[in-house]
């Protein structure tokens, strides 16, 4: 069944990973593996169906059909709770805030059960997560404040404060300013190099391009290019599916 | 701007205020437990009811409130810590040693049905609980010894009646006491924010590795036991169970659902407001019989008309107060940088 790339180092693999709704066929025989360290981009056209294979890899969804290993581990039938206990952190498409919460609060919560610590050292892991977010100055407002930017920023801190060694992030770049956006990169470049795997969906190519080691395309839920940036982005596929056949 | 580093900051709990709630409570309670010595047992008495009130409203806002469970069938655990002081007294214990037995056995059945109501969601969850609570009713007018349908009297109890009521009262206020300092515990403590999360966002809490089910199995189990010994005390306020259909009656989910609506849902306070407020209502209008209803229908309607979140909520948003408090503040460390850096620093 399993006819990817497993090589000994992969943190993550997808095997033939299918998801329908009803008749609807979302995802089909999605097979990549990403290897420790690796930061990789994930484009492709609206209704991709790129949102839903991070969710089938956080476990927010069920995959229909396949299955997806965690360092090693098969987690297909595992919740997104265990998985993100594991090691993976996700941020959404469209933001999740805990609205009641502080934005310390919210960060609180990934360090205290996505890390796993108590007290002292969960307080330490979420400041340390807001920080990297540059939210340190918002710690105190609470979520449902917060304007949409700052709440994206919020997923970023809230994923970062469970100590991810996979990170998944779904489209955190669009909407920002250039210096924002700028200022992003710099976080995430700085994420990728201290070790975390990165598996990042972003419109934004020229964000997405500063950081990626690999990139992969998603088309009408299968992948249809899957390599070097470069070399991706000036794939005719790439081209036909973003441009249309005319060119 | 002044960078920020996380090492220029610690983590108030608002301790003081959080200890001056304490203190402050604790002498509540010792006046409280005090007043049948000074005032007539006749007002003090009255005042049991208020304080089970306090206890359910209290229970279903933890429920409905911090974990997001929209019950209307707590009627079930009412009525199981009623029947529950009947079982344990025929053993032979004591209808207020009774009353803490049962808690713990209605404990157990709750645990168990989670199992069956968890697999409803929103709506059908609450009609589940509601199902629950009908069926549980219909397995313990099977009892005989139970009076079956007609209800029953506690068959050993204390002979003088002013005892009678004295210990009622102090049991009453005991599980009152209890109820509050559980629900505040478990709010400041690691699952509060647990808590909070999954009411906010239940998606969004499990990617963050909360163990949803769990944690509502644990507040489901614990509301079930507040509502048990609550029901305990009806009981042996009456000396008994009138009717099985008046204990496990949906009136009190009604009731206890306006009590934390009016109040404030969400917050320790509310549920104390509301259950004041409808005990003063209780006491001075049920006896204008159906438009008592009425006005407290109309009651209801204009709260969620002009004070959505309840009366204490609109109080907490107006003036940024609460009483209990169980939030986290980021302060700086002194001399490191101003305060003013934080926005909403100075709460």
């Amino acid at each position: 069944m399993s006819e990817s790339v497993s090589t000994e180092k992969s943190l993550l693999e997808v095997n033939a990973v299918a998801k329908s709704y009803g008749a609807l066929q979302v995802l089909t025989e999605i097979n990549f593996a990403v290897p420790t360290g690796q930061a990789v981009g994930i484009v492709g056209p609206n209704g991709a169906g790129k949102s839903t294979l991070l969710s089938v890899i956080n476990g927010t969804e069920r995959a229909t059909a396949g299955s997806v290993l965690f360092d090693g581990c098969d987690v297909t039938d595992l919740g997104p709770e265990v998985r993100a206990r594991a090691g993976m952190g996700r941020t959404f498409q469209i933001p999740r805030p805990f609205t009641h919460l502080t934005v310390f609060e919210n960060a609180l919560s990934g360090a205290s059960y996505g890390a796993g610590l108590y007290g002292k050292a969960a307080d330490e892991q979420a400041l340390h997560a807001l920080e990297l977010s540059g939210m340190l100055d918002l710690a105190n407002t609470p979520a449902g404040k917060l304007p949409l930017l700052a709440r994206k920023r919020l997923e970023l801190a809230r994923a970062l404060a469970t100590r991810p060694r996979l990170l998944l992030l779904d489209e955190i770049a669009g909407g920002l300013t250039e210096a924002e956006c700028d200022s992003l990169v710099e976080t995430i470049a700085g994420l990728h190099a201290s070790g975390i795997t990165i598996i990042w969906i972003e419109h934004v190519v020229k964000a997405l391009l500063a950081v990626v080691d690999r990139l992969v395309c998603l088309a009408s839920g299968t992948l249809i290019a899957d390599g070097q940036p470069d070399a991706v982005m000036s794939s005719t596929e790439v081209r036909r599916v973003y441009l249309g056949s005319g060119i | 701007m002044t960078t920020l580093t996380a090492a220029s900051f610690r983590v108030d709990r608002y301790q003081k205020r959080a200890l001056m709630a304490g203190g402050v409570s604790a002498a509540i309670f010792v006046a409280l437990a005090a007043a049948p010595y000074l005032l007539d047992p006749a007002i003090t008495s009255s005042w049991i009811k208020l304080f089970y009130l306090i206890t359910l409203a209290t229970m279903w806002n933890l429920l409905a409130g911090y974990a997001g469970m929209v019950s209307v069938g707590q009627q079930a655990y009412i009525g199981l810590g009623a029947y529950g002081v009947f079982v344990f007294n025929d053993l032979g214990f004591d209808a207020y040693s009774s009353a803490l037995i049962a808690s713990i056995a209605v404990g157990a059945i709750a645990l168990p049905l989670s199992f069956v109501a968890f697999r409803l969601r929103g709506g059908y969850f609450a009609i589940g609980t509601w199902v629950i609570a009908e069926a549980v009713r219909q397995i313990i007018i099977r009892f005989d010894e139970l009076g079956a349908g007609r209800g029953r009297s506690i068959s050993t109890y204390t002979g003088d009646p002013v005892f009678r009521n004295l210990f009622t009262y102090w049991l009453a206020l005991g599980i009152l006491a209890l109820a509050l300092i559980v629900t505040f515990y478990l709010l400041r403590s690691r699952m509060g924010i647990a808590l909070q999360s999954i009411r906010d966002n239940e998606v969004a809490a499990r990617a963050l590795g909360i163990n949803v089910s769990r944690t509502k199995r644990i507040v489901f189990t614990i509301a079930a036991m507040g509502a048990s010994l609550a029901g305990s005390v009806i009981c042996i306020q009456a000396i008994g169970v009138a009717s099985p259909n008046q204990i496990f009656s949906v009136s009190y989910s009604a009731f206890m659902i306006f009590m934390v609506l009016i109040g404030g849902i969400g917050t320790i306070e509310g549920p104390i407001v509301g259950a004041v407020i409808y005990f003063v209502m209780d006491f001075y209008f049920s006896q204008l019989g159906l438009w008592y209803l009425v006005v407290l229908g109309l009651l209801a309607i204009l709260v969620t008309l002009f004070l959505p979140k309840g009366i204490w909520g609109a109080i907490h948003e107006r003036f940024n107060i609460s009483l209990f408090p169980v939030g986290h503040r980021i302060v700086p460390i002194a001399d490191h940088i101003p305060t003013k850096v934080l926005s909403n620093a100075d709460v």
